[in-house]
Order: C-alpha cells, then sequence, then structure tokens
C-alpha cells in the first residue's frame, strides 16, 4: 500500500514534467468575423508550429462550427476546439477568456498564442493574467520553445528574451511568419463548457472601412501616402496608383491626424506593421515612428520633393519630384 | 456619476530620440537621454481630466511604478490635472527588469485598497512597446476591458460606452463599471501643463510606496538574453525621374512588360 502511495506520487511528478518538454502542445485562440478565418490567425499557426509541439485551435463564436471546418483543412492544426455560443458572438474578451481558461484546464497546453492583433493583444495578456504569467507581445521568430525574439522601441531594439513562464502566452507578429496553408484535415471536437457571464460588456455595433482593395496587412504591394499630399481629396492619386498596382493603401500619422484617411490605414509604430514585397512612400518624410511599421519590406521606394527626409536613407529607390507631378506619371506610365 | 479614476502613467525615453543599443548588448542607453511621459498616457490622462471636467468623475489620480525618477512623471501628471499621485517605487537599477503583469499586479493592489472606478491606461508604452498592462490588469481584477478607446462616454446606470480603434475601423462597446480602459492615439489632444499648474503640482500629494512594502513579486519571468540593433538597411540611391522608375521596378518584378 505505502509502495503503491510512493509510487503515484512519484509518477504524477514526473508526469507533468514530460508533458511540458517532450509532449507539449499548443493552443490558438482563433480570429474571426463570424464568417470567415482571419489571415492572421493562419501566420500564428505557422509560428506556434515552431514551437515543436501539437497544435490545437480554439474557435469562439456565433458561428463558430463553421469556422471550425476552415481551421480544420490548415495544415500543421492537430485538433479543433469549438465553442459555439451566441453569448461568445463578436468575441468579447470577458467572455472568450473564460473559454480559453477552461480550454487550458482540461488539456494543460504549454503555449497559449494569437496573432498580434487587437483582438490577440486584448485576450491574451487576459488570459495570461488569470495564469499568473507575464506575456510576450508581438513576437517575430521563434528560436525554441521558451526562446523569442521581438521589438522594442519603435523596431530600433531587437530583443531576444527566453521566458520562465509555466505558460507561455504569445502574441505573433503576422508579418514575421509564413501563412500556413491548406492541406490538413483536423479532428474538431466541443470546447469544454464554462459558464458564460454576459453582463460585464455589451457589444454595440461596428463601422468598418469598406474597400475592395487588398488587406493592408496581407498585401503584396503597398502604397502610402503622406502629410505631402496635402487633403483627403488628393488621396485619389494614391488611390488610382494603388488600383494600377493592385495594392493595398496605407498612410502616415500625420495624414490620419490630418483627417486625410481613417485610422485603421495607419502604418507604424502604433498602427499597422506591413512587410510587403514593394512599399511606395509618397510624401512621407520618415519619422522612427513609420519607419517601424514598414522597414521589412522588400523593396522601398520613396518618392518626396525633400531630398534630406529620412525616408530616403531606407529607400531602395528614391524620387526626388514634387508627388503631384511624378505620381499622375507613375500611374499614367504603368501598363 | 461621481468616478474615481486611477491614471497609469510611465516615464519612457522620449518619442523623438533615436535609441542607441548598448555596445554590452544589454539594453539600450537611457543614461543621459531625455525622457517624458509615454504619449499614450498622456492622452489617458487628458481624458480622464476631461470626464472630471465633465462632471463624469470626481477625483483623478496618478499612478506609477518606477525608479525614483519617475515623480517627476507624476508631478506633470499632476500639473495636468491629477488630483494626487501614487507612487510605487523600485531602485532605479530595477527599471528595466520591470514586466507589465508586476504593473499590473501593483495597480491591483491600489485598487483592492482604495475603491477605483476606471482604471486608464495607454494602449502601450514606446519603449518596450508591449501593450499588455491593461488586459493584464483587467484579467487580475476579473473587470471588463475597454482598449484602443477613441471616444468615451457615460453609457448610463453604471456603465460607459467605449468606441474602439480595431483593426477595420472602430466597434462600440459597453463596459460595466469599474472597468479597466486603454486610450488610443486618437482620442484627444493632451494639453500642456501651464507654469502656474506646475506649481500647484508641487502642492499636490504625492504618496510613496515601497513596492517590497506592497507585497508583489517582482521576480522577472522573461530574462533579457540579447539586445541587438536592427538590421541596417542601405539607402539605394536616387533615380532620375519616373521613367527610370518604372524601369527599376520593370527589374525587380513588378509591373510587367
Amino acid at each position: 500500500m505505502l509502495s503503491t502511495r510512493a509510487f503515484l506520487t512519484n509518477s504524477t511528478r514526473i508526469i507533468p514534467s514530460l508533458s511540458s518538454s517532450r509532449f507539449g502542445s499548443t493552443l490558438i485562440v482563433a480570429e474571426h468575423n463570424e464568417e470567415k478565418l482571419a489571415p492572421i490567425t493562419l501566420n500564428a499557426i505557422t509560428a506556434a508550429n515552431k514551437l515543436g509541439s501539437d497544435v490545437s485551435v480554439l474557435v469562439t463564436g456565433g458561428n463558430a462550427a463553421q469556422i471550425g471546418e476552415q481551421v480544420a483543412k490548415i495544415s500543421g492544426v492537430k485538433k479543433v476546439l469549438v465553442a459555439q455560443d451566441d453569448k461568445l458572438k463578436n468575441n468579447l474578451p470577458e467572455r472568450v477568456a473564460p473559454v480559453v481558461l477552461a480550454s487550458q484546464k482540461q488539456f494543460n497546453f504549454s503555449a497559449i498564442v494569437a496573432g498580434g492583433s487587437a483582438f490577440g493583444r486584448g485576450i491574451i495578456p487576459r488570459v495570461a493574467a488569470q495564469l499568473g504569467v507575464s506575456p510576450i507581445s508581438d513576437v517575430t521568430q521563434i528560436h525554441s520553445e521558451d526562446t523569442f525574439t521581438r521589438t522594442q522601441y519603435a523596431g530600433n531594439a531587437v530583443t531576444k528574451v527566453q521566458s520562465s513562464a509555466k505558460v507561455k502566452c504569445l502574441t505573433v507578429r503576422g508579418t514575421a511568419f509564413e501563412p500556413a496553408k491548406e492541406g490538413g484535415s483536423a479532428a474538431n471536437e466541443k470546447a469544454p463548457a464554462t459558464d458564460i457571464k454576459t453582463d460585464a460588456s455589451e457589444f454595440l455595433g461596428q463601422e468598418l472601412s469598406k474597400s475592395e482593395r487588398p488587406d493592408l496587412a496581407t498585401a503584396k504591394i503597398v502604397v502610402s501616402g503622406g502629410r505631402g499630399l496635402k487633403s483627403g481629396d488628393n488621396f485619389k492619386l494614391i488611390y488610382d496608383l494603388a488600383d494600377k498596382l493592385g495594392a493595398g493603401v496605407g498612410a502616415s500619422r500625420a495624414a490620419v491626424d490630418a483627417g486625410y484617411v481613417p485610422n485603421d490605414m495607419q502604418v507604424g509604430q502604433t498602427g499597422k506593421i506591413v512587410a510587403p514585397e514593394l512599399y511606395i512612400a509618397i510624401g512621407i518624410s520618415g519619422a522612427i515612428q513609420h519607419l517601424a511599421g514598414m522597414k521589412d519590406s522588400k523593396v522601398i521606394v520613396a518618392i518626396n520633393k525633400d531630398p534630406d527626409a529620412p525616408i530616403f536613407q531606407v529607400a531602395d529607390f528614391g524620387l526626388k519630384e514634387d508627388l503631384f507631378k511624378a505620381v499622375p506619371e507613375l500611374t499614367k506610365a504603368l501598363p | 456619476m461621481s468616478l474615481r479614476i486611477l491614471v497609469g502613467v510611465k516615464r519612457v525615453v522620449d518619442f523623438a530620440v533615436k535609441v542607441r543599443v548598448k555596445p554590452d548588448k544589454t539594453g539600450v542607453v537611457t543614461d543621459g537621454v531625455q525622457h517624458s511621459m509615454n504619449p499614450f498616457d498622456e492622452i489617458a490622462l487628458e481624458e480622464a481630466v476631461k470626464m472630471k471636467e465633465k462632471k463624469l468623475a470626481s477625483e483623478v489620480v496618478a499612478f506609477t511604478l518606477g525608479g525614483p525618477k519617475s515623480q517627476e512623471t507624476l508631478r506633470n501628471a499632476m500639473a495636468k490635472g491629477a488630483d494626487k499621485a501614487i507612487h510605487v517605487e523600485i531602485p532605479e537599477g530595477d527599471v528595466a527588469k520591470v514586466e507589465p503583469l508586476h504593473v499590473a499586479q501593483a495597480i491591483q493592489k491600489v485598487v483592492e485598497k482604495e475603491k477605483f472606478d476606471v482604471v486608464f491606461v495607454g494602449k502601450q508604452a514606446i519603449d518596450d512597446d508591449a501593450s499588455q498592462t491593461g488586459p493584464l490588469l483587467a484579467g487580475l481584477l476579473d473587470w471588463p476591458q475597454a482598449l484602443y478607446a477613441s471616444k468615451v462616454e457615460d453609457g448610463g446606470s453604471g456603465t460607459l460606452k467605449v468606441t474602439r480603434e480595431i483593426d477595420g475601423g472602430l466597434d462600440t462597446i459597453k463596459v460595466k463599471l469599474p472597468a479597466v480602459l486603454s486610450a488610443d492615439l486618437r482620442l484627444n489632444e493632451p494639453r500642456y501643463a501651464t507654469l502656474p499648474n506646475i506649481m500647484k503640482a508641487k502642492k499636490k500629494p504625492l504618496d510613496k510606496i515601497a513596492a517590497k512594502d506592497l507585497g508583489i513579486d517582482l521576480t522577472p519571468q522573461t530574462k533579457i538574453l540579447e539586445v541587438a540593433e536592427p538590421p541596417v538597411r542601405k539607402a539605394g540611391g536616387f533615380v532620375a525621374d519616373v521613367p527610370e522608375l518604372v524601369q527599376k521596378l520593370k527589374e525587380k518584378g513588378f509591373v510587367k512588360g
């Protein structure tokens, strides 16, 4: 009897340590708009697979079963946990966090990951706090299950960190990881049931900027305008060029602050971080905060009449010319 | 409503400074570098002060966890309208090791001691770029959170209606008080501290609490292995005119023909 008990206590001590090192598993909290999976979740799946463990994806929402079917087809996903409930519609963090925690309690994941979007940055720290762990934001590289790289100071310091947290709670930078492709066949199952309270917060509505153009964060080509455009009407020059190139359209903070374009078009430290194949900066001086959002672009083109603008220090091709002359000429010259 | 609002403010390297990484790769150079209040915290503070001016709030208290030099940031916050300040003090040498979780835990202790209806923070600090303190605190307290606020209004019957900046545009949510809010860039235009207000701020109360007396564990969970300069991009030089630019884009395969 005594020896059995000794054996039991021993094994309970051994098994958890094994499960965190060899049989670790990662939970990704999926982002979607109740119709389609958000592309950044695909980047997060690629990142999670670099942690060297099984990847499960939790889909919460009012239409979670259908989103779950989309997720099941993604390569690199082992299991999909589906929490379909009208209370989870619009994925308010106060309601999603208990589902994540219930899943964590049941499956004891070694990492919980989401994309570094407004959604991911809202949910991951909330969950981490309830687990008593320090999260790590906007990871750009995964070296091992506990070692990551991220940037600080608007991208001017690249920091490699090692986390001793018992559960790694991460958000990952979408542009730093390739999107996972189709080709999987994961099993779907119901997420553990939990009590979802609805009195703390309520979703009232949203006002999304409608655009036929490619999504800024994932576009292969981005054309951005700055203060040099002088007015919202003049942004038409940017749109016309972008449409010729099939590009997404971005803006500097100055252009947003001046009211030329909506906030969600801002590229920079506090806006979106993009890394397209081609980034064309027009009438943008290139402040530190703007460079933080685009300097990982493969090819950078700058059009500015000020030859001393800092943007020219990172541009592969600089054109020193008045944008009101150069941009229409460029648009016209393109096939 | 007469809310008590606690505003988290952080002393950071000024946004206009081009930071340099230390040669030994342990961090960035902060000695002798211009510091100021984190710009997003200025916005959170401004909104809290505006809520007081609109009689939505009765008191605005500035909070910081930081080294002795953080006092300047708190005095500045009081010059901009905070009624008093709470300084959870740590040795200046430990400042770089503080994680958002520690700050959230310190705020949690303060909130548990004194009743606050709203904790308002900036959406992120421009030094660590973590963007965690707000949602961490909301998680610790199990309060609702309204992050990236671009508009804050009275939502009636003990709620706030908050318009938020999200990836595709804006959304609007209602949170029941007490709640945690974080401020986005477009929420307001922070005011400057006037000289008379700077003088008055010197007489406002500033409570100092040693972090160790607060009963929080400041052991880091994240060890910094190396801080490096980002890869340097080389400027490619100028093209003469639009036709040459088009030619270059063709060579790179962005333009067909």
